[in-house]
């Protein structure tokens, strides 16, 4: 039963997540696309989406920190983010990413700054809580194969 | 599995569909494939455009729709649409997670059928099938010769269609489909169910391409009608719609080139050269042939048209090939391009093709309309032996002054300058052979045809740029044969054949089939004296003389003699190999080993 249980751990968290406004609608999609051939592929997903976000995070960090910066770069970054971002449904990141793009059309320094530091925020929150939701999947997975066994 | 008809497939048409995504969001891509598999498609992902459009090139026939994203680091989405458009005829659906409606427009101006937003849904991507059928029956329709405004079956479309006309005739045109048969199948197709007709449409090949742009030439760009093109072409079965399209997108392809010729410079691709006014006399490849090195890893495509063929050297070609200078000869079809890797064993040959870019080589520039192979001559002078093609730098064989033309032609003992003159034969163009090597200098002079072909690759050596039109390449007749060149030398008219003879510093490398010429295909080295040449092939086999004659040291020392007489051309190479093209290519060759060719061609 230890599965059970781990199961509605799971969908409580899920389900904060998306009352919370950290998931949406996409993410729901992304459950269903789950299937009996492709059991991880919700993990799989999220997966890449950290590391694709924490690339562009760092490289958006970079250019921030540049004497001058680039806004039509950044932008491009946080075009790319933003993409990402609705890849997995996670609305606050997408929307703190167009804010951020409001700032950058407006070269405003400062603005971007800020943005980029709201756009981490919600984005380290995001990840962590998919850190746990894919722990949880893994356990029961993996107790899932023992009883299989 | 080329050209999948429904009916090939077991199960009824949308399942099997053969999707290809590209997005540079991993994610994304992950998503979307698992969606498209999940709709009972046959996906195929990339995350880069170039080699998307790589993709679509290689197997032209494998793939029914294209999804694309429009922000990507490589490529912009709207230009790869542009290509699928102009070359495959793939109906092509935008995504983007911005929805602008000037983004839509635009992509619907470029001539995408659909336009998603992010995120995608399901039932979105369940629903591209009817994309296809609809480009299907509207080949279907235009095989039966109905006229497509008056298509009933997607009536809502077509209203869509026909409003779009009026505002930019690009969509439309690229929706209609210009079914005529041509190259395809034709009308014999059943009708009955439009999802497993086979696509008749028209298929513009590299043939066609090249009939299409020489008559855009030769009545001048900026007077064409796709009336007067149709009438130049004479292509039966052709109809003005096909040449409507084509002109269209063909129109867009080079206002957009000139823009980033504009900003490119010219080392990484020719392409600047080729704008398109100056494209045109690139190519001036009679026919296309293809030019298949052995063991060359390029392939080239050389169309031969002798229209001043604009060098259509698609944006993802081009920067591609930063060695490697394919130029897309006039159609993205034809897909030059040998890979530079070769270069080393290229060295002897310089391809012919247009060596685009080279890295070491200049940007040829030069790549202007080519002239006869006579004009070349001058511009041998240039250092660039054109004729030389051959790579032959290095042999010192005598070269084959054999051209009666060039009487001036010193003995084979001169190397490269045969070439010059060699190069002069009637003919004769010069290919040019540019070395891969580094040495390559500016390969302004080399006239010859750019064949897309990266000279260095060229395994085959071919570096005779067998024109077997008048202008092209050269090697008429010039058959170096080092060993034999007193022989030689005197018999009937070699062309210019010599590739380098005196070149010996050319590196080796001719000695080995890799003479990089740009052998045209065909060209097996058929050298018009054959008598003479007889010893020759012994030699030549080395080079899988693609026509032209190889370089190798086979026993030649020199070898360079690439007789080619046009007229024989013995080469199938014929044609190909550009007529006039000029081998702005690089030469590869060492460049020192040219130098001593000019001169003495050019008498």
């Amino acid at each position: 039963m230890a599965a059970t249980a781990l199961k509605e751990q799971l969908n409580g968290l899920v389900n904060s997540m998306f009352a919370e406004g950290l998931l949406d609608e996409q993410f729901q999609q992304l459950q269903m696309l789950q299937d009996g051939s492709n059991p991880g592929f919700v993990a799989e997903v999220v997966t890449l989406f950290c590391e694709d976000s924490e690339r562009i995070l760092a490289d958006l960090t970079k250019l921030m920190d540049q004497a001058v910066v680039d806004y039509s770069k950044v932008d491009a970054y946080v075009h790319q983010l933003k993409g990402s971002s609705s890849s997995v449904g996670t609305q606050n990141v997408k929307l703190a990413c167009i804010q951020f793009r409001q700032f950058c059309e407006e070269n405003n320094q400062e603005g971007c700054m800020r943005a980029l530091n709201v756009v981490k925020h919600e984005y380290y929150h995001l990840r962590s809580k998919f850190e746990t939701m894919l722990q949880l999947e893994n356990r029961i997975q993996a107790y899932e194969t023992k009883q299989q066994n | 599995m080329e050209n999948l008809s429904a009916s090939s497939r077991t199960e009824a048409f949308p399942v099997g569909l053969r999707v290809l995504v590209v997005d540079d969001d991993p994610t994304w891509l992950k998503i979307l494939e698992k969606m498209l598999r999940k709709c009972s498609y046959e996906v195929t992902t990339c995350g880069l455009a170039r080699f998307a459009l790589e993709m679509l090139r290689e197997r032209k026939d494998h793939f029914d729709i294209v999804i694309s994203d429009v922000n990507m680091p490589d490529m912009d989405g709207f230009k790869l649409l542009e290509h699928v458009g102009l070359e495959m005829d793939l109906p092509v659906i935008m995504m983007s997670i911005d929805g602008e409606t000037s983004r839509v427009m635009k992509g619907v101006q470029h001539g995408a059928c659909d336009y998603l937003l992010k995120p995608v849904r399901m039932k979105e991507l369940k629903n591209i099938w009817q994309h296809v059928y609809r480009k299907k029956m509207q080949e279907v329709k235009e095989i039966e010769g109905h006229d497509i405004n008056e298509d009933i079956q997607i009536r809502n479309e077509f209203e869509d269609f026909e409003d779009r006309h009026v505002l930019n005739g690009t969509d439309m045109n690229s929706m209609r489909k210009r079914k005529d048969v041509d190259n395809k199948e034709h009308a014999d197709q059943e009708f009955t169910d439009p999802a497993t007709v086979k696509k008749a449409r028209v298929v513009w090949s590299v043939d066609l391409h090249q009939k299409f742009v020489n008559a855009v030439n030769q009545i001048g760009f900026d007077k064409v009608g796709p009336k007067k093109i149709l009438d130049l072409m004479n292509v039966p079965g052709l109809t003005r719609e096909n040449v409507a399209s084509h002109l269209q997108k063909y129109r867009l392809y080079l206002s957009r080139l000139q823009k980033q010729n504009e900003g490119r410079n010219f080392g990484g691709n020719m392409q600047s050269d080729f704008s398109s006014k100056d494209v045109t006399a690139n190519f001036d490849l009679h026919s296309s042939t293809q030019m298949q090195q052995n063991g060359a890893s390029s392939k080239y495509i050389y169309t031969n048209q002798k229209i001043p063929a604009q060098v259509i050297v698609p944006d993802g070609c081009a920067d591609d090939f930063k060695n490697v200078v394919s130029l897309q000869v006039m159609d993205s079809k034809q897909a030059l391009l040998s890979d530079v890797s070769d270069s080393q064993k290229v060295n002897s040959v310089s391809q012919l093709g247009v060596l685009l870019s080279f890295k070491e080589m200049m940007p040829i520039v030069d790549m202007k309309p080519l002239e006869p192979a006579i004009s070349r001559h001058q511009s041998w002078n240039g250092g660039i032996p054109v004729m030389q093609f051959m790579q032959y730098p290095k042999h010192n064989h005598k070269r084959c002054s054999l051209l009666e033309d060039y009487s001036c032609l010193p003995k084979p003992d001169q190397e490269h300058q045969v070439f010059a003159d060699h190069v002069h034969t009637p003919p004769s163009v010069i290919s040019v052979t540019c070395n891969t090597e580094d040495d390559m200098c500016s390969v302004s002079e080399l006239k010859p045809v750019h064949t897309n072909q990266k000279s260095s690759h060229i395994k085959p050596i071919s570096p005779v740029p067998f024109m077997t039109n008048p202008v092209s390449v050269q090697v008429d007749s010039g058959l170096s044969n080092t060993q034999d060149y007193s022989g030689l030398s005197n018999t009937q008219d070699f062309g210019a054949t010599c590739g380098k003879d005196g070149s010996t510093n050319q590196k080796d490398h001719y000695n080995d089939q890799t003479c990089s010429g740009w052998i045209p295909p065909p060209l097996q080295l058929s050298l018009t004296n054959e008598t003479d040449l007889v010893s020759l092939p012994e030699q030549l086999q080395l080079c899988s003389l693609q026509g032209i004659g190889c370089f190798e040291n086979v026993g030649l020392n020199n070898m360079e003699i690439f007789q080619y007489n046009d007229s024989t051309s013995a080469i199938e190479v014929h044609g190909n190999w550009y007529d006039s093209l000029e081998f702005n290519c690089d030469y590869l060759y060492d460049s020192a080993d040219y130098p001593i060719v000019d001169e003495c061609l050019f008498a």
